[in-house]
């Protein structure tokens, strides 16, 4: 499973895009809350942190990659860069305080570092646009060779590729002794403390690698809808990329990417069918998710296999 | 003089209103170790009702509120029986994630019974006029609010320290397993903590609509806020409830007086600060 995952999740996005060609705007925002929910799968799934903040370095990708393009140099790899470094500085200033508490205080801290993001984006309108939101970026053809166009078919193409860089990386990272230990932190803190692990250091790292991937996330959807709005750093687009997460089944990343294609499909519909209630669906989803798959999709085949097994037995 | 007799009415008044909507979060997440995120769901379902039964049926602002409470805690105990019982036994994330989930439905619930716009509750002519003080005059309706969150605070105080069920109450939240030893229902103990809490923050909610405005998506953009009075005061301490809504409601109200565009900034640095000295708490309960 873990070795075919990820070639079956691309070809899915190949026939996804031949399927869907009038929707590949909703595609490639798939593609990008792939990428931000894999952040958060490295700093919850992997290093145990429990995070309600994780827009906030999304949105500081996405008006660092907005900014750069706008006043400094509009191409997109570089953007992604600049971005990158954002979060990742962002993400290692607030995790030196954050990652102290525990629990439901390290919860609300990371909650309130979004909400003190958002709030300084909104005051400070003469660089950030405030409500109305960052506009004017146009963006330089991807490599000096892809153009974006108006369908979005290099926006869909180039967030693929991102998402693939960083599936690959976190997949390398896991493996590598640092994941190992990240693992064995999420386990057991006081063991890894124990054999001489700085289960501080370790956190804050994961954290700010995290923060770096998020920011990429948030400068892919600056790139691709050339709009940076408030919503970036919004509490609601935390919520979801952590529903997406659980619904998907944390510590595993094809797993991150399953739960974000279902919610967003679910959630594409829902708006579809009844824009005002969609809420309703998503409420419902996330409580079944809880109640009935506490290890989420990924563990939806093991639950039939010993169902399967069962009957037979009996 | 005028502008800091302002600061300290508006944010006392501010502090009371985040005391009773924060009070039964303390409780419950002290109590039954949830992380409820969906406690500001009560308040936004005690302004709902009170809207309903005041502007849409007509009935006079005292009679709402009354009904509006008592149908919150109507609705929050089978919630606490079939929903919460369950959670109580999960991780922090799952109950996070549960209680996200539940705030969604509430949501969704008051947005198709009442639409997403803003839910006023009339006050009466009472409540609306100005209370000349001699000196100067200030609004009645805060210091109604003022009143009733003193008389909320000595209610508590009574319940807990003076009755046989602040009694248990107590023994529950510092060792449940020894206050059920000793024959202490505590499902029943925390049904009951549950219920209050949830009337209280639908209190709150009805008597701070002028500060807080009611509409559908209330429990999530002031979710913050009641999490923040819970984490600064201390898990299960009711005190520090007290202590830390006042607290935050002066800062926050000093601070939109004195430094309007950079209020909110400096109300969250502060509350980050005091947290990174202080990560649980003002009062720490004993384990």
């Amino acid at each position: 499973m873990n070795r075919i995952a990820p070639f079956a999740l691309l070809a899915l996005a190949v026939a996804l895009y031949f399927a869907l060609p009038y929707n590949l705007a909703f595609l490639t925002r798939i593609l990008i809350m792939a990428v931000l929910v894999l952040s958060l799968d490295l700093v919850l799934g992997f290093a145990g942190i429990a995070t309600l903040g994780q827009a906030a370095f999304y949105g500081a990708g996405a008006y660092a990659a907005g900014l750069f393009a706008i006043h400094a140099w509009a191409d997109p790899i570089a953007g992604l860069v600049v971005a990158g470094v954002a979060g990742a500085v962002l993400a290692f200033i607030s995790g030196l305080i954050v990652l102290r508490a525990h629990g439901l205080t390290l919860i609300m801290l990371t909650i309130a570092v979004a909400a003190i993001c958002h709030e300084i984006a909104n005051k400070a309108r003469d660089i950030t646009g405030g409500a109305d939101g960052l506009r004017g970026i146009r963006m330089e053809p991807v490599l000096g060779l892809f153009e974006f166009d108006f369908v979005g078919q290099t926006g869909f193409w180039y967030a693929l590729a991102v998402l693939a860089v960083v599936f690959t990386f976190l997949t390398l990272l896991t493996r590598a002794p640092f994941g190992l230990s990240l693992r064995g932190i999420h386990e057991s803190p006081e063991r890894m403390a124990a054999i001489g692990t700085s289960v501080y250091w370790r956190r804050v790292a994961a954290y700010t690698l995290g923060g770096a991937i998020a920011g990429v996330a948030g400068a892919l959807s600056a790139q691709v809808t050339q709009l940076v709005s408030l919503e970036s750093f919004s509490f609601t687009l935390s919520a979801e990329a952590l529903i997406m997460l659980i619904l998907g089944g944390t510590g595993r990343l094809y797993g991150a990417v399953l739960g974000t294609l279902v919610f967003m499909f679910v959630h594409h519909w829902a708006a579809a069918n009844d824009p005002f209630n969609w809420l309703f669906v998503i409420g419902a989803l996330v409580l079944a998710v809880v109640f009935f798959l506490p290890r989420g999709l990924v563990a939806v085949p093991t639950a039939l296999k010993r169902l399967g097994g069962q009957n037979a037995g009996s | 003089m005028t502008l800091f007799l302002n600061i300290l009415v508006d944010g006392v008044a501010y502090g009371m209103i985040l005391f009773m909507i924060s009070v039964g979060l303390s409780v419950t997440m002290g109590l039954m170790r949830v992380v409820n995120l969906a406690h500001g769901g009560f308040a936004l379902l005690g302004g709902t009702f009170a809207h309903w039964f005041a502007a849409e049926l007509g009935l006079p602002f005292w009679p709402a509120l009354v009904l509006a409470v008592t149908l919150t805690v109507a609705l929050s105990l089978p919630l606490e029986r079939v929903i919460y019982r369950r959670i109580y036994g999960f991780t922090d994330l799952q109950q996070v994630l549960a209680t996200i989930g539940l705030t969604f439905l509430m949501i969704a619930s008051v947005n198709l019974w009442q639409g997403s716009s803003l839910l006023p509750v009339p006050l009466p002519e009472g409540l609306k006029a100005t209370v000349d003080l001699g000196f100067r005059t200030l609004p009645a309706h805060r210091l109604m609010v003022i009143a009733a969150g003193l008389a909320v605070v000595l209610g508590l105080w009574w319940l807990l320290e003076r009755t046989r069920f602040g009694i248990r109450l107590r023994a529950a939240v510092d060792n449940r397993g020894t206050a059920s030893a000793h024959g202490i229902n505590t499902d029943r103990i925390f049904m009951a903590a549950f219920g209050l809490g949830a009337g209280l923050a639908a209190l709150g909610g009805v008597l701070g609509a002028e500060i807080l405005p009611i509409d559908a998506y209330y429990p999530l953009r002031y979710m913050v806020l009641f999490l923040i009075v819970v984490a600064v005061g201390g898990m299960g301490s009711i005190a520090g409830s007290f202590l830390a809504a006042i607290g935050l409601g002066l800062l926050e109200t000093a601070a939109r007086y004195l430094a309007p565009d950079f209020a909110t900034i400096l109300f969250f640095a502060l509350v980050m600060a005091l947290l990174a000295l202080r990560p649980n708490g003002l009062i720490v309960r004993a384990q």
